[in-house]
């Protein structure tokens, strides 16, 4: 256990560059942007000196430099200020949005899985048949597809047309949330609540957004799947439990995908980026009120501390992920040494 | 030549695969017995053929090769015609094999003690596991293992290690036939040589057969009571290890043995047979050896000699003896 | 191609433009048999990039209106004989809408590749050649900026940089930098460990003579592979920065933009606007894609081993 806890301990120390680096990027990004904040933000006829002012409380008027210090001070002391457009702290209003995203994200991630690994493996078991050709054209068309019109069309198809699910937001109207809001994860909240119209009236609101989401990036696990598959199949214990007689399904799939998909585990901390990246796009299609809305319409008021620290929460989400699937594989893995 | 108590038939075996250029003929022919209790070794250089034919003994070929003639018969029963549950229960039970690389053997992700439980279960899943797993402690006291190496996982044991649960796992549903595949050449000499005294101690407890495919001819001089060369798919001679070694009949196997440098003579290089194996998708027409046989005749270049017995219990494949072969 | 007018190569004829033709056709089909299905994939993809290509370059012989005409027909009409793709909701004709945003989506994503590949495959190039502690660096940075989510960097790029088609256009490039980066910095340390390498350093070629004409030419093949398949995912990200509104001014007919657009409509079942430009920026990509995967088959079997 010791040796475990000494591994979380140097990823994380490999981490924080990686963060550290992030962060300068985007301080040196929302620092050049063109245009004076303060003065759109006053709606663009204020005076002068009431710009000078408001830029001396938000510390705008110090050099970079101090304004970097400034700004790494901040973040140590786990800061991230305050909004410039709404009378709340950027912490506050990231974390009413974040566990909408989290949840979306969770899903879309099972759907991937649920779809990839299974086609994956079929593929490579059927290897050179039609099946497998049309698994592999699924899995390269599925990735060009444009995550928000993959939205827009299961809108269309499951929303406008058949009618069977919602097409926006996270509960219906008639849903009171405050009635069960407690984490802000609402599949948790509700069943605490024992409410369980509501958690199926979350759940419902759930299936387009996360099978969009999901279905677009499957076709990425597909092809990891089959690939490490077809790699595994050809390995020398393959053959040693066929020989031993083994059943041929058991042996695929107890002794092969096993191995498989240790591979896929930790390409999953890769694709998570993938996944964030579209929850923004989906977030914007199925009007869903998680972090990548809050990100687009602070970039259209112009909030650059939201923004900023929007920014800095998704780098943080990506070396976190990152950190635990790192540790996932080890868990799996009996050959990782730590 | 067929006995009493001959339990491994085969005959005329033939195995292909196709290629994008052509048909590979791997295998061709091929026909040998194996009795009760007996070691045959397979010898011959790589690619003539015998790993081929070993993985065909289970049926376990991996397609596009299959076998497109001659038959297998274990204890009256033709192996290529067993359907799918009975092929099961053929492996692992009546006829086992090992192979060469140990390590790559094992799964590893599964424990020592899953993959003997796993083995067992599936072919006796009445079996309780308290009996399945005394049944291994016996098998490993057996082999030399500590019991506490059940827990662990491949990669944290040695390669003779290895090699004897490989053994183990073959073994441990007590088969008639165990067919190594060049079980050594991934072992350094010392723990080779600690194998063949397992595999002797073993074959006279589980009253074993061995077919022993190698290229190593000091393994098969060790363990073999028959031997039979194999040279680009076929067979070339077959008999006692005695008469292979003493009065080798073909050229290829005489060239073979020559090549084995002997420490006892003062040598000055060593010898190796010049050429190098035909191609598989056209063959020669003749004698597959001609092209490199220090003694070739017109003939062999013309029609493939028959292996036929030029000495009691000892068949040969070559137009070296006339006698009895029928032109 | 000298040796076709050789007299003695074509039995006296002179080259024509039919043993031309003739001779490219033979090509094609022993190609193909050598690499079967892969080339399909690289004949189609190639084949759906002309097509657009054609498009952009003469979209007046694909549609007669023009995609700024608020007076094409009808409002929001689906589509019919005189609209193939129906009007929007400014009466413009959606189907030249579609062939005019070809020239944007295009013209975006192939400049940001570009763009991309001048400055990582440099980088790379002097990253991995230099070493120490330069390398060092340069290598966290990347790995840093290339670990995260790209389209959010993309969006971060955009709102500081504004509407633009260059801004746009930066703001894509910005995200592929370090894919070049790494991916020419890999080949560079391997070659450099080359025997030929070596020999030539011996013989006193400069730095500059061993990058040039050692390490550069066999990088090729593998950057022509990640350029195509970079266009695709470029199409992706600017379809993407001006759907959520980031990209371009609203003037410019922009397939992303029309979805944002036409996403207002649709709870009316208005479903013209929004399935062409979709289906365009999926085929476009696609197309790329297709390029990109069959060229690294062709190219070198083992370029691509993942």
């Amino acid at each position: 256990m010791r040796h475990l806890l000494s591994y979380i301990i140097t990823r994380l120390a490999l981490a924080i560059p990686m963060i550290f680096i992030m962060m300068t990027i985007i301080f040196v990004v929302l620092r050049i942007m063109p245009g004076d904040p303060v003065s759109a933000m006053l709606g663009g006829h204020a005076p002068q000196n009431r710009i000078d002012e408001i830029k001396e409380q938000l510390g705008l008027n110090k050099s970079l430099a101090a304004q970097y210090v400034d700004y790494l001070g901040q973040l140590a002391r786990l800061d991230l200020g305050d909004s410039m457009v709404f009378k709340q702290s950027v912490g506050q209003a990231i974390l009413e949005k974040l566990p909408a995203t989290i949840e979306l994200t969770f899903f879309a991630l099972l759907v991937s899985l649920g779809i990839g690994i299974p086609f994956g493996a079929y593929a490579a078991q059927r290897r050179r048949s039609g099946r497998d050709y049309g698994v592999r054209l699924y899995a390269n068309v599925v990735y060009c597809v444009p995550v928000f019109w993959m939205g827009l069309m299961l809108q269309l198809l499951f929303g406008v047309w058949l009618n069977w699910f919602p097409i926006a937001g996270r509960t219906g109207a008639r849903v009171d949330i405050s009635s069960f809001s407690h984490t802000g994860f609402y599949v948790i909240d509700t069943l605490r609540a024992g409410d369980f119209a509501a958690f199926g009236d979350v759940l419902y609101h759930l299936v387009l957004p996360a099978v969009t989401l999901g279905v677009v990036l499957s076709g990425i696990f597909v092809r990891l799947t089959r690939a490490n598959m077809l790699d595994v199949l050809k390995s020398d214990y393959i053959l040693a439990a066929r020989a031993r007689g083994i059943p041929e399904r058991r042996v695929v799939y107890s002794h092969g995908l096993r191995n498989a998909l240790i591979p896929v585990v930790t390409m999953m901390g890769l694709q998570f980026s993938l996944l964030l990246a579209g929850a923004i796009l989906t977030e914007s299609t199925f009007s869903w009120p998680g972090m990548g809305r809050l990100l687009l319409e602070r970039i259209y008021l112009r909030d650059y501390p939201v923004i900023q620290g929007v920014i800095i929460v998704y780098t943080l989400i990506v070396s976190v992920v990152s950190l635990l699937v790192d540790l996932l594989y080890a868990v799996i893995d009996p050959r990782v040494k730590y | 030549m067929q006995t009493d108590d001959t339990i491994l038939t085969v005959n005329d075996l033939t195995i292909q695969y196709p290629i994008s250029i052509g048909v590979v003929k791997a295998v061709e022919g091929v026909s040998f017995t194996l009795a009760d209790g007996e070691a045959l070794g397979v010898v011959g250089e790589s690619g003539c053929g015998k790993s081929t034919m070993g993985l065909s003994l289970l049926s376990l070929l991996r397609p596009p090769g299959r076998v497109t003639g001659g038959s297998i018969m274990y204890r009256g029963t033709d192996v290529l015609s067993l359907d799918q549950r009975d092929l099961l229960a053929l492996r692992g039970r009546s006829i086992s094999m090992i192979f060469q690389n140990p390590l790559t053997s094992l799964n590893p992700l599964f424990t020592i003690e899953r993959h003997f439980l796993e083995t067992i279960h599936f072919h006796d899943a009445s079996m309780p596991r308290k009996e399945a797993l005394a049944a291994v402690e016996k098998m490993l006291a057996t082999l030399g293992i500590e019991r506490k190496r059940l827990h662990e996982y491949p990669h944290q044991l040695s390669g003779g290690m290895r090699q004897r649960i490989m053994i183990g796992l073959a073994l441990i549903m007590n088969p008639d036939i165990l067919i190594a595949d060049e079980p050594t050449t991934s072992l350094d000499v010392i723990v080779e040589a600690g194998f063949t005294e397992l595999l002797a101690t073993l074959r006279r407890v589980y009253k074993l057969s061995i077919i022993l495919i190698t290229h190593n001819l000091g393994l098969v001089a060790e363990i073999a009571d028959r031997i039979a060369v194999m040279y680009a798919g076929k067979i070339m001679e077959i008999g006692s290890a005695a008469d292979i070694f003493a009065r080798p009949l073909h050229p290829y196997t005489q060239g073979l043995i020559n090549c084995v440098p002997n420490i006892r003579l003062e040598q000055k290089d060593l010898v190796t047979m010049p050429g190098s194996p035909p191609d598989l998708v056209s063959p020669p027409q003749g004698c597959r050896f001609a092209p490199r046989c220090p003694r070739v005749m017109d003939i062999c270049r013309q029609k493939p000699p028959r292996l036929l017995p030029h000495a009691p219990a000892h068949n040969a494949a070559c137009w070296l003896y006339p006698e009895r072969n029928g032109t | 191609m000298a040796s076709s007018s050789s007299p003695r190569k074509t039995g006296g004829a002179r080259f024509s433009p039919a043993s031309g033709i003739a001779s490219v056709l033979r090509w094609f089909s022993s190609a193909q048999k050598k690499y079967g299905g892969e080339w399909w994939i690289l004949t189609a993809g190639a084949l759906i990039i002309a097509l657009v290509v054609v498009m952009t370059v003469f979209p007046r012989a694909f549609t007669r209106y023009s995609p700024e005409d608020q007076n094409a027909g009808a409002q929001l009409s689906p589509p019919s004989e005189a609209h193939v793709m129906g009007t929007d909701n400014l009466n413009r004709d959606v189907w030249a809408r579609v062939v005019y945003g070809s020239q944007t989506i295009l013209g975006v994503a192939l400049a940001a590749a570009i763009v991309s590949a001048l400055i990582g495959i440099p980088l790379g190039l002097l990253s991995g050649f230099a070493g120490g502690v330069f390398d060092r660096i340069l290598s966290l940075v990347m790995d840093s900026v290339y670990s995260f989510p790209g389209l959010i960097l993309a969006i971060a790029f955009a709102a500081m940089l504004g509407p633009g088609v260059i801004n746009i256009t930066l703001a894509v490039a910005v995200v592929y930098i370090p894919t070049y980066f790494r991916l020419v910095r890999g080949q560079t340390l391997s070659i450099k460990e080359e025997v030929y390498v070596e020999a030539a350093r011996a013989i006193g070629a400069q730095r500059g003579t061993i990058l040039s004409r050692y390490v550069f030419p066999n990088i090729i093949a593998t950057v022509v592979v990640i350029f195509s398949l970079n266009i695709a995912d470029a199409i992706m990200t600017e379809a993407a920065l001006s759907y959520i509104g980031l990209g371009l001014p609203a003037g410019i007919a922009d397939w992303g933009m029309d979805l944002s657009m036409g996403k207002k409509f649709l709870p009316s079942g208005v479903w013209w606007m929004i399935t062409f430009p979709g289906l365009m920026i999926m085929l476009l990509a696609l197309g790329f894609t297709m390029l990109g995967e069959g060229l690294a088959e062709v190219l070198n079997p083992r370029l691509l081993e993942r």
